[in-house]
């Protein structure tokens, strides 16, 4: 058995969490004051993932269109994420939830704008 | 002049909440200013996450969470002026503004709410010797030009200052290729949310140095690399504490602060710590009928604080229009122990309850927050932990501020 | 063939070719630098000193007399702020109340008028803040932007015929029959005539055509400008009272309203090297505070450091080349330099027309240059005429110090005209606020690049590889 110390990332009070861990299973969580900080330990600790936020082209545009996954991805898979959006352009109008691209490096999950842009 | 019940100077999140609570209870004419050339104000660039969980309740980013109240005040055919700043306001509520299609002009408002948000420190604020290159950036500046226009400031980056930009900057910079190489920050505790070291941070393995400045900027033309020294508990860099960072970028976050550069040309008295007004519990600065919320009025951690705040100083801003001046003489809200500053500053009335904010001038273990009106305790409460970089509140019950009078007190204890 | 060449676009240079261009005459600025004003007349104390500085029968002494008469009509002509708050110069003890009064005598004698020293209840009267047991007041003397007026000073220049080359950093001089060849990297200018205005590369300069005998000695000295929230602690200049190295930290108003404290005195080696440090900073805060009460010094917004032109004599060096004809030095131009600069153009003139340059009058020579602040000084209904002809008058794009986008424009299209983010700040001011340009600095760079015709990565701070942005993301 052995221990761990988190800070719970799913919103930004930041709680302290303590996992305990039996190998690869996790036997307890504390510090958590809300379910969510419970699911958060236990995911962090098998499968760690993480929104991401960014930005692709907009056609005929000045400015940049953000983006963000539907969904959390697994953690390692942020970077190809990041490569796939790279010569990803989207085209006005959008609304913010329009998949821009869909399953990004093969996670099952799409991209989709968080702007509209008229 | 054209008469305006109540003009809300700002189109973010405050001014945008403030401007739906106004109207929600029961103003009509009501006239965002606003300087950009959208609604939205800072979020516009904040394309991260982490917004409206409090509010909305559920995880938003920037553009989302200000396309909330934008759909809002679209569809409350609420009036807003883009591209137009403010250039002066007075006592008695005459707005000056100007734009390229109106020109400069005048307008009569009964009431006003002050909602200009708040800016960055600059590299001069804090005396960084050296060179002075290009390549040194405010978080926000280089947030705007990665997030809106699409152009990356460097390559190769360290960031001075441990803020909540600073550090969504590093990991934005990572991920779009560029390598963060430290994050700095002169305290002993980072200034920003403890989930975007863990985040931004932790995740990419970016190393945090707390106790450690910027001594030096070096390069002539552009940053070839900055100097960091470790310093003493009065902040003074050690000597043979140096490393040498080769990079192209440094980023600052190393402060907000609150942008009044109006409230002050109109004689509104402010309180020296937190830069903003002097507010009571409808978050009405001491002269009547002007209103602040939001970052103008103190630095907030949470957008959803801010819309909450600027919801409260609309509703008591459309009061004022429609029933007139209101409350007692106001009782002080004083700061003790550790406890930094509080808003509001003083509480008129006491007819509902009224929360508190403050924050803590440096981090606590084991707290006791402590409300007091003369003997009488009006509160109290335990915290295991407490950091300037969030802040806190307690709400103080109508039926406890009736029974007692005089100033209160709120403090903390270790 | 140009009929006059000056190398170096200071203040000094600036003056000079202004004054040239009253004349039928051919000239050129050369600048190494990608803008003007780059080296001392950027960052020094923008003070028009009285005059009682200098010992008496010097070229110091008689030039800055003579350059703080002329300033304010100078200042006036070409739209630079200028104001007359006069100067104190601080004793704080017996010693140096002696220094005072040995200043009161040089003043006396170099001319300045309407000199006093004020005893310690006239002077808590004048300036409640200065701290100190007596001091010497010269009411005469004043504040001025050097930049400003050195841009401004070039810009007229220009607008009356004289041309500017930016990025020619002279190298190698050549005699030719009648004049010289002066050689950059990628470029070279024939003239009759050669003006040495090179500040603290004038030694440099003067060695290239074998006059190898003075030094110009690279002193640095440090600034902090602090917000103008700071406000008027002090009406006046206010000086400790001198030293060997220099006049000591002084407190005073700039023209734009902020609090300027500096500069530290100490020489230096490389001429390049404008690098602020830790110890020269805390001695700048150290030496306000000891001489103005409640100095804010936590207000500051920037500092900098500028390099004066020491020379190895106690004179200027303004003088034709002992060995070179048609070759004339203006070397050494430390304080009083900018207080001087515009009688070190009209004594110029005079060496020049003395060395042979034949000087005739143009007929159709213009003084005067529009204030580059016009705009924010109109009343509404004439600021509302011009946002009507021009829009751009009506956006702001830095708020700090209420800059406008057709001010910025303008800046880049007026003599001379801005090429980079830095040019624009001492043009407008844009940037040049509380917020250091954090809000405007990538507006101001996609304004260039739209009027230069250049992609926004090409945009610099200060020219060369300055560059503000390295790739784009996407």
């Amino acid at each position: 058995m052995k221990t761990k110390n988190l800070t719970c990332i799913v919103c930004p009070l930041g709680c302290e969490l303590t996992v305990t861990l039996d190998g690869k299973t996790v036997v307890e969580v504390s510090g958590n004051t809300c379910p969510r900080g419970k699911q958060y330990a236990i995911d962090e600790c098998t499968a760690p993932t993480r929104t991401l936020t960014s930005t692709v082209r907009l056609a005929d545009s000045e400015e940049m269109l953000p983006v963000k996954t539907a969904s959390p991805i697994p953690k390692e898979a942020l970077m190809p994420a990041m490569a796939a959006l790279q010569d990803v352009v989207a085209h006005a109008p959008v609304a913010i939830g329009d998949v821009v691209l869909k399953n990004v490096a093969a996670t099952g999950v799409d991209i989709i704008a968080t702007k509209n842009v008229k | 002049m054209k008469q305006v019940d109540l003009v809300i100077i700002g189109g973010g999140p405050a001014g945008m909440a403030a401007a739906v609570a106004a109207r929600e209870n029961g103003l009509e004419d009501i006239l965002i200013i606003e300087r950009d050339n959208a609604l939205g104000g800072i979020l516009r660039q904040c394309i991260h996450n982490g917004f409206g969980l409090h509010r909305f309740g559920e995880e938003l980013t920037g553009p989302e969470y200000a396309a909330r109240y934008e759909t809002e005040v679209e569809a409350l055919g609420i009036p807003y002026l883009l591209n137009t700043i403010v250039t002066a306001i007075t006592p008695d509520r005459v707005v000056t503004a100007m734009n390229s299609e109106d020109g400069v002009f005048s307008v009569q408002a009964k009431a006003i709410v002050l909602a200009m948000g708040c800016r960055e420190r600059s590299r001069g604020a804090l005396n960084i010797p050296g060179n002075r290159p290009a390549g040194v950036y405010s978080a926000g500046a280089a947030q705007k030009f990665v997030n809106m226009k699409g152009y990356l400031p460097g390559r190769k980056v360290v960031i001075l200052g441990s803020g909540d930009i600073g550090l969504i900057m590093a990991r934005r910079m990572t991920l779009e290729g560029a390598e963060v190489q430290a994050v700095c920050e002169v305290m002993p505790y980072s200034g920003g949310l403890q989930r975007n070291i863990q985040q931004c941070l932790k995740d990419f393995d970016i190393p945090l140095y707390l106790s450690h400045t910027v001594t030096e900027i070096h390069g002539k033309e552009r940053v070839t690399g900055v100097t960091v020294s470790k310093v003493d508990e009065q902040r003074r860099p050690v000597a043979g504490s140096e490393m040498y960072f080769a990079c192209n970028t440094l980023l600052l976050s190393v402060g907000l602060i609150p942008e009044n550069e109006l409230t002050k040309g109109a004689d509104i008295p402010l309180d020296p710590i937190t830069g903003g007004a002097l507010v009571d519990e409808s978050r009405q600065t001491a002269t009547e009928g002007i209103f602040a919320c939001g970052n103008v009025l103190h630095v907030h951690d949470l957008v959803d604080y801010v819309s909450e705040e600027a919801a409260l100083a609309g509703k008591a801003a459309a009061d004022y229009v429609l029933a007139g001046a209101a409350g007692d003489s106001p009782r002080r809200v004083i700061a003790a122990g550790a406890v930094r500053y509080t808003v509001p500053q003083t509480i008129r009335r006491t007819d509902k309850d009224v929360t508190v904010y403050f924050r803590v001038g440096s981090p606590c273990t084991a707290a006791t927050v402590r409300v007091t009106c003369g003997d009488v305790e009006l509160l109290k409460k335990k915290k295991p932990k407490m950091a300037p970089g969030e802040m806190e509140s307690v709400t103080l019950k109508a039926d406890k501020l009736i029974a007692c009078s005089g100033d209160i007190t709120v403090s903390v204890e270790v | 063939m140009y009929d006059v060449a000056i190398i170096g676009g200071g203040v000094v240079g600036g003056m000079l070719a202004r004054e040239l261009s009253r004349y039928q005459l051919s000239v050129v600025i050369l600048e190494k630098e990608y803008d003007v004003a780059m080296g001392a007349s950027k960052a020094n104390s923008g003070i028009v000193h009285g005059g009682f500085d200098a010992k008496p029968d010097t070229l110091k002494a008689r030039l800055n007399v003579r350059g703080c008469e002329m300033m304010p009509t100078v200042a006036a002509e070409l739209g630079v702020p200028y104001r007359n708050n006069g100067s104190l110069v601080v004793a704080q003890d017996e010693e140096s109340l002696a220094a005072v009064r040995e200043l009161y005598q040089r003043g006396v004698e170099n001319g300045v008028p309407a000199i006093t020293v004020l005893d310690e209840a006239a002077l808590r009267e004048l300036a409640p803040a200065v701290k100190g047991i007596a001091a010497l007041y010269a009411p005469s003397a004043g504040i001025v932007c050097p930049y400003t007026l050195t841009v401004a000073a070039i810009g007229n220049a220009m607008d009356n015929g004289v041309e500017l080359r930016r990025g020619f950093g002279v190298d190698r001089i050549e005699k030719t029959t009648d004049g010289y060849v002066l050689y950059a990297a990628e470029d070279t200018v024939e003239t009759r005539y050669v003006v040495n205005a090179a500040g603290v590369h004038a030694d440099d300069i003067a060695r290239l055509v074998r006059d190898d005998y003075f030094r110009i000695t690279p002193r640095a000295g440090e600034y902090i400008l602090l917000d103008k929230e700071a406000g008027c602690v002090v009406e006046q200049t206010v000086f400790g009272a001198p030293s060997k190295m220099g006049k000591g930290i002084l407190v005073s108003p700039t023209t734009h309203g902020n609090l300027l404290l500096g500069p530290t005195a100490t020489d230096i080696e490389n001429k390049e090297d404008t690098a602020t440090t830790y110890e020269g900073l805390q001695k700048v805060i150290g030496g306000a505070n000891r001489m103005v009460e409640g100095v804010p010094v936590g207000k500051a917004i920037t500092s900098f450091c500028g390099l004066r032109s020491t020379p190895d004599r106690y004179d200027f060096i303004i003088e034709p080349s002992p060995s070179n004809p048609h070759f004339l030095h203006l070397a050494g131009i430390e304080s009083p330099g900018l207080s001087s600069s515009p009688a070190i153009a009209e004594y110029a003139v005079e060496l020049l027309g003395q060395m042979g340059l034949a000087l005739t009058k143009k007929t159709d020579f213009n003084p005067i240059r529009e204030r580059v602040d016009a705009f924010r000084h109109l009343s509404d209904e004439e600021k509302n005429e011009i946002i009507r002809k021009d829009s751009r008058y009506g956006r702001i794009v830095c708020r700090c110090e209420q800059v406008t986008e057709g001010e910025i424009v303008a800046a880049i299209h007026r003599n001379p005209g801005a090429t980079d983010t830095d040019g624009i700040k001492r043009r407008t001011r844009g940037g040049m606020g509380r917020c250091q340009g954090g809000f405007c600095q990538p507006v101001v760079a996609e304004i260039l690049a739209r009027e230069l015709g250049i992609p926004l990565q090409q945009v610099t701070k200060s020219g060369g590889s300055s560059y503000l942005l390295t790739d784009k993301t996407k």
